[in-house]
């Protein structure tokens, strides 16, 4: 019982950190525990959870997928430049976007898989190719001013709380988020897929020689992961009304960076999607409380993260060095 | 020297990089006008050659020290970090203070040591990945080059500083001076004692290599001190180069570049056979081709994209699988 | 005793269950397999043994898609079968458990029992079937453990059962099981076999890979022996004594004791080695052809005369007083003298690894003390051991031992050089010579000293890690299972090195699971049981059994 208990340990520490972060948030600012706080911190990260959610497939697996970021641009200058320049309808050009994303995640599975490449350095270049790809779509930022966008999507699917004097209101972004977290813990849990992403993972000779099929299940995860960062890509331009190439850059740091405070190990094999979302969370919660304390640089933020990851994976190297 | 630094799998390992520069340096030949025109002003050559050299020498600089830590099985990812706190430390240092250059030299040289010392230790003492034990720094250095720096852009108009990297020596460009003498001092370091033993030996087994009395760990340690020191160095070159500290792109993806130019150089990623003279070749190949794309209109934005495609083309032919199945054809063609 | 392609006696039935014809497989140059016929007939339990890289391994792997062949026919109840993975393997009704337990470490045992078998409730997997499916199918086994434990925290043995429970789980006709009870102890293994016996009763064909005697006769219906990638012979157990079954594996004249590995007093080893006639040059010189290890005129022993107990010197090379190490070592007394070659005998499992951990400085004793000629030691690494003097060859030669993309050279020199340190770089000529000669004394076949040591074969690789002691120059080497998994002509080159060795003054420390090897090397052992060290046997009474009966004695 012990032995299950400590595999749960790093999320649990998570939680732990998540609840104390906003506690210690709301006693040293006084507006901190308000129901437009909380809104704002899961409307800013919805984005980061959907990428987070497909980097926890691919880190699961025990790969790596460095484009993320680049894909996140792509999806979103191409929804742009459709709905703008080529009076493409908003869902149609969502729907494309996401094709392309899944498309160009199973490319890189392709390659890792044919070629026997490693995956950090084929989603590395995969990083190159989308990045330069988004700025050939359009080199510059398009606004998005489409009525569908504006009034539907941002408006009439924003679902209003009473919450507070105003209400608040949630936006669909937030919605797709959890929807795609809930999505990924049960095909996770219960699915063939999911058990296969673990096993891969943990130990891939004997998945092969316990009949798994490998390749579906890395070309799976790949292609989920280019689903997920053009989800990703899609929600972040809802948030910002725009699309933009140059958006998003180093963002797939962040988004391993939440795996990995969630408790998933970078090796794979162990990890969850209800974990990534409390490391959604709490990269979240420390933004937040830097905006809040005013006189922090917003550096600290990237030197807290990188912190955080190496208490983490410091964390889970003396979990599995007391396994051994 | 190609002989000198690796006497064998040199030239299987150059053989690559250079069939590929041969390619561009032929289209560059027939479809790029005035490619290859030098002209020699106050001694000091200019032309796109001079210029390929001298922006190649900052990836060949930090490749240097990349190839031992990929020569141990590791990889580090925070150099393109580690430049942006060099480069902050020496602008700080030569702007806010009297220091004397060779102080300032001195400076960054150490904060890339100490960062790389600080990869090492995680590396070795917590057993820590080593993708997500310098991910750690690559994450968090440039917050602190930014700390160092207080978010400014720092400019400087420091003599000896921005002349680094703005003149030259026996006509070429010093940083490319610095570039081939490290990798030569590397060379020497390597072959030359058992250290270049001993850096294969760890990355193919460090298991075995415990076991026959080999200090694995800090044979490590030292590798990735010295790719953080060669980073420091990058970084010094890389701010006299545009006279100022800019924490935010100083070095940006400079890690992807220096990764696979040590890849296309022939040392694999996971470890083991090293080339210092085949990623020498992989810089020069990768700015050649940055700098060919320049000269055809390819904007600096998309520019990415083909070089993606190239690195992947050559990455795909120095593959395994690809390399057996060409084996097996000649085998086949045989009698 | 070659005997060509016959297919001796029993071929009697009709139409075997498994049919495998003409099956070929090269890895290189290398045939791995040569044109081997095999069939396994319904409701039989077949054995299938052979010397290590004899090609039971590869037959496996191609039988169940891991390995593609280059040409033959497996046919399966008259059918051709063609599996292009062992998932497919099992479609078709072949199960198979391989020799490295492949289960997913962080899985429960349920979930490894049912994975890529789950059932499904609207449309998700079911969780409470996978447990009760899990626990029928360790139930049948005739066990009884908690399903929900995770595999990684179960023993080796545990392990090894649920992947035999996992194997068993499917409709499967042919059951392949390949080194099954190499970490089960006794009585796990006639739990085992008794599951077997009544496995097949109920209709199942087993392929058993094996290389212990006594489980073959003990279980086995027929026997297939495969030799140098050909097949050899094919015979009832009751039909082949194990004089000839020894011989068609050895193909060579049989050394007294080789074929009574883990025989019982009651099956006792005939004493005499049979030549036959029909190969008697192998019979004499060295059987591999490598030159045995000479050290100046000491001529190596004959296989039958161990080396004769010198008188003691007063003083030790090595003494161990009462050194434990909590969950490895309860208490460990040794002592070893120049010149002098001591067996460290004792089940898997005994403590016999990690007491030579210990005195290698890779783990740390928690009490007593050790000295070692005559100064306190405590080596807090294999570098503080080596600079004493001290050298381990690993018992897992792959992962501990060679580096395998490094030159034969570089192996070799890899010890010496680190004692040497970084800036004290050998030239290149003397690099050259120190390796040339070791290479030569030693008989390492290798293409050139610049190969890859990943190109040799096992015993070789063996020879050239004791070629990297050597060339330090150690007051102690300590071998760990040095003859596993080589053939018995590096075999016998090994013994005979031993016995120069210690006849220039080394002291060996001799760890075998094998005690006709102890029994023929050493001039003492210690037996480990239970962690502590038991018993000590030397001189004239250092038998086979004196050893056995200490091992299995309780007190």
């Amino acid at each position: 019982m012990i032995r299950v208990a400590r595999r749960y340990v790093p999320i649990l520490t998570t939680l732990a950190l998540v609840v104390a972060t906003f506690v210690a948030g709301s006693l040293a600012y006084p507006n901190f525990a308000s129901a437009g706080v909380v809104r704002n911190l899961l409307v800013d990260n919805a984005f980061l959870a959907v990428a987070a959610v497909g980097a926890t497939f691919v880190i699961l697996s025990g790969a790596i997928d460095l484009s993320v970021g680049s894909v996140m641009a792509f999806t979103s200058i191409l929804i742009a430049r459709l709905i703008e320049h080529h009076a493409v309808h908003p869902l149609a050009a969502i729907a494309l976007s996401l094709l392309a994303g899944a498309v160009f995640g199973l490319a890189q599975g392709l390659i890792i898989d044919l070629f026997k490449l490693p995956p950090f350095l084929v989603t590395l270049a995969g990083m190159f190719f989308a990045r330069g790809a988004a700025f050939l779509i359009h080199p510059q930022s398009i606004g998005i001013k489409h009525p569908f966008v504006a009034n539907v999507l941002n408006d009439q699917l924003s679902l209003r709380l009473p919450f507070g004097e105003r209400g608040v209101s949630i936006p669909i972004t937030v919605d797709i988020a959890i929807v795609t977290i809930a999505l990924a813990a049960v095909v996770l849990r219960s699915t063939r897929f999911g058990r296969s992403v673990h096993a891969v993972g943990d130990d891939e000779s004997s998945a092969l020689l316990m009949g798994l099929n490998i390749r579906a299940t890395r070309l799976g995860v790949f292609t989920l992961s280019g689903l997920c960062s053009a989800l990703a890509g899609i929600v972040f331009t809802l948030y910002q009304q725009s699309g933009d190439p140059a958006a998003c850059k180093g963002f797939e740091l962040d988004a391993i960076a939440a795996v990995v405070i969630g408790g998933t190990l970078l090796r794979g094999g162990i990890g969850s999607v209800l974990g990534t979302a409390l490391g959604v969370l709490l990269l979240g919660l420390i933004q937040t409380i830097i905006t809040f304390q005013g006189d922090l640089s917003s550096w600290w933020t990237r030197i807290a993260v990188g912190l955080l990851v190496l208490a983490f994976v410091a964390l889970q190297g003396q979990l599995s060095k007391r396994d051994e | 020297m190609t002989s000198f630094l690796r006497p064998r799998p040199a030239l299987t390992s150059l053989a690559w990089p250079l069939a590929a520069l041969a390619l561009l340096v032929l289209f560059n030949l027939l479809f790029t006008p005035g490619f290859f025109n030098i002209e020699l002003r106050d001694a000091r050559l200019f032309g796109t050659p001079i210029d390929i050299l001298n922006h190649a020498s900052k990836v060949a600089i930090v490749a240097v020290g990349m190839t031992l830590v990929i020569a141990t099985g590791g990889v580090d990812l925070s150099v393109g970090a580690v430049v942006a706190i060099a480069g902050a430390i020496a602008a700080m240092l030569a702007t806010r203070t009297q220091a004397p250059f060779p102080l300032v030299v001195l400076a960054a040289l150490a904060a890339g040591g100490v960062a790389g010392l600080c990869n090492g230790v995680l590396v070795t003492r917590l057993r820590l990945q080593p993708i997500v034990a310098t991910l750690v720094l690559m994450v968090a250095g440039r917050g602190v080059a930014q700390l160092i720096t207080d978010g400014l852009i720092i400019t400087f108009e420091h003599r000896e500083l921005s002349s680094l990297a703005n003149t030259s020596f026996a006509l070429l460009p010093i940083p490319a001076w610095i570039a081939i003498a490290l990798a030569l001092a590397t060379g020497l370091l390597t072959r030359r004692t058992a250290a270049g033993m001993f850096l294969e030996a760890v990355g193919d087994n460090d298991r075995a290599c415990r076991y026959a009395g080999v200090n694995d760990r800090a044979i490590k340690l030292a590798a990735y001190a010295f790719c953080g020191g060669c980073a420091g160095l990058a970084g010094l070159v890389e701010c006299s180069y545009i006279k100022a500290a800019d924490a935010n792109n100083a070095g940006l993806f400079l890690e992807l570049d220096v990764i696979l130019a040590v890849v296309i150089g022939g040392t694999s990623l996971s470890g083991g056979r090293f080339s210092i003279s085949g990623s020498l070749a992989g810089a020069v190949l990768i700015q050649t081709l940055t700098k060919t794309m320049y000269m055809h209109d390819v904007s600096a934005d998309v520019a990415p994209l083909p070089k993606a495609i190239a690195v992947l083309a050559v990455c795909v032919l120095q593959s395994p699988v690809v390399k057996d199945r060409v084996s097996a054809a000649f085998s086949r063609g045989r009698p | 005793m070659p005997r060509g392609n016959v297919v001796d006696d029993l071929v009697s039935e009709p139409s075997p269950l498994l049919r495998v014809s003409a099956l070929s497989k090269r890895y290189g140059r290398v045939a791995a397999l040569d044109a081997v016929d095999l069939d396994v007939s319904r409701a039989s339990i077949h054995a299938l043994m052979g010397e290590n890289g004899a090609g039971k391994s590869t037959l496996i792997k191609c039988l169940t898609g891991a390995v593609s062949r280059d040409s033959g026919r497996f046919q399966l109840d008259g059918r051709d079968l063609d599996p292009t993975s062992p998932r497919d393997a099992e479609g078709a009704g072949i199960s198979t458990v391989f020799q490295e337990i492949n289960l997913i470490p962080h899985m429960s045992i349920a979930e490894n029992i049912t994975l890529g078998r789950e059932s499904f409730r609207a449309g998700l997997i079911d969780r409470k079937a996978a447990r009760r499916r899990a626990e029928g199918a360790i139930a049948r086994l005739g066990l009884s453990i908690d399903v929900s434990r995770e595999v990684s925290s179960c023993s080796i043995a545990i392990q090894q059962l649920v992947a035999i429970a996992r194997a068993l789980d499917v409709q499967a006709r042919l059951l392949i099981l390949d080194e099954p009870t190499s970490s089960l102890d006794r009585t796990e293994t006639a739990r085992l076999f008794e599951t077997l016996r009544r496995l097949r009763d109920a209709g199942l064909a087993v392929l058993f890979v094996t290389h212990f005697l006594d489980q073959v006769y003990a279980v086995a219906d027929q026997i297939t022996v495969l030799r140098d990638a050909k097949h050899v012979a094919t015979r009832a157990t009751s039909a082949f004594p194990r004089l000839e079954l020894v011989s068609a594996m050895l193909g060579r004249a049989i050394l007294p004791s080789s074929t009574s590995v883990n025989a019982g007093p009651e099956q006792q080893s005939p004493s005499l080695a049979t030549k036959p006639s029909t190969n008697p040059s192998q019979a004499v010189s060295s059987p591999s052809g490598s030159p045995p290890f000479t050290d100046g005129s000491s001529a190596a022993p004959p296989p039958e005369s161990r080396p004769e107990p010198s008188p003691r010197p007063t003083r030790d090379l090595l003494s161990l007083r009462a050194v434990s190490l909590a969950g490895s070592i309860e208490h460990a007394d040794l002592s070893i003298a120049p010149g002098e070659a001591v067996g460290l005998a004792g089940l898997l499992g005994s403590g016999r690894t990690e007491l030579a951990k210990v005195i290698f400085g890779l783990d740390r004793a928690d009490s007593g003390s050790m000295s070692l000629d005559g100064q306190p030691y405590s080596p807090r690494s294999p570098r503080d051991a080596i600079a004493r003097g001290v050298a381990l060859t690993p018992e897992n030669r792959k992962a501990d031992g060679i580096v395998p993309s490094l030159s034969v050279r570089e192996n070799i020199l890899l010890a010496l050089q680190a004692r040497l340190g970084v800036w004290r770089s050998l030239s290149t000529r003397r690099r050259r010579d120190i390796a040339a000669d070791l290479i030569a004394k030693l008989g390492v076949k290798a293409a050139s000293a610049d190969a890859p040591i990943a190109s040799l074969s096992g015993g070789n690789q063996q020879k050239a890690l004791l070629a990297r002691w050597l060339a330090t120059d150690p007051k102690l080497l300590i071998l760990d299972e040095p003859t596993r998994g080589i053939d018995v002509g590096a075999k016998q080159a090994i013994e005979r090195l031993i016995a120069s060795l210690i006849s220039g003054g080394l002291g060996v420390l001799f760890i075998s699971s094998e005690l006709p090897e102890i029994v023929r090397t050493c001039t003492r052992a210690c037996v480990l049981r239970d962690r502590r060290t038991v018993a000590e046997v030397a001189g004239p009474s250092l038998t086979e059994e004196r050893v056995m009966e200490a091992i299995a004695t309780h007190d």
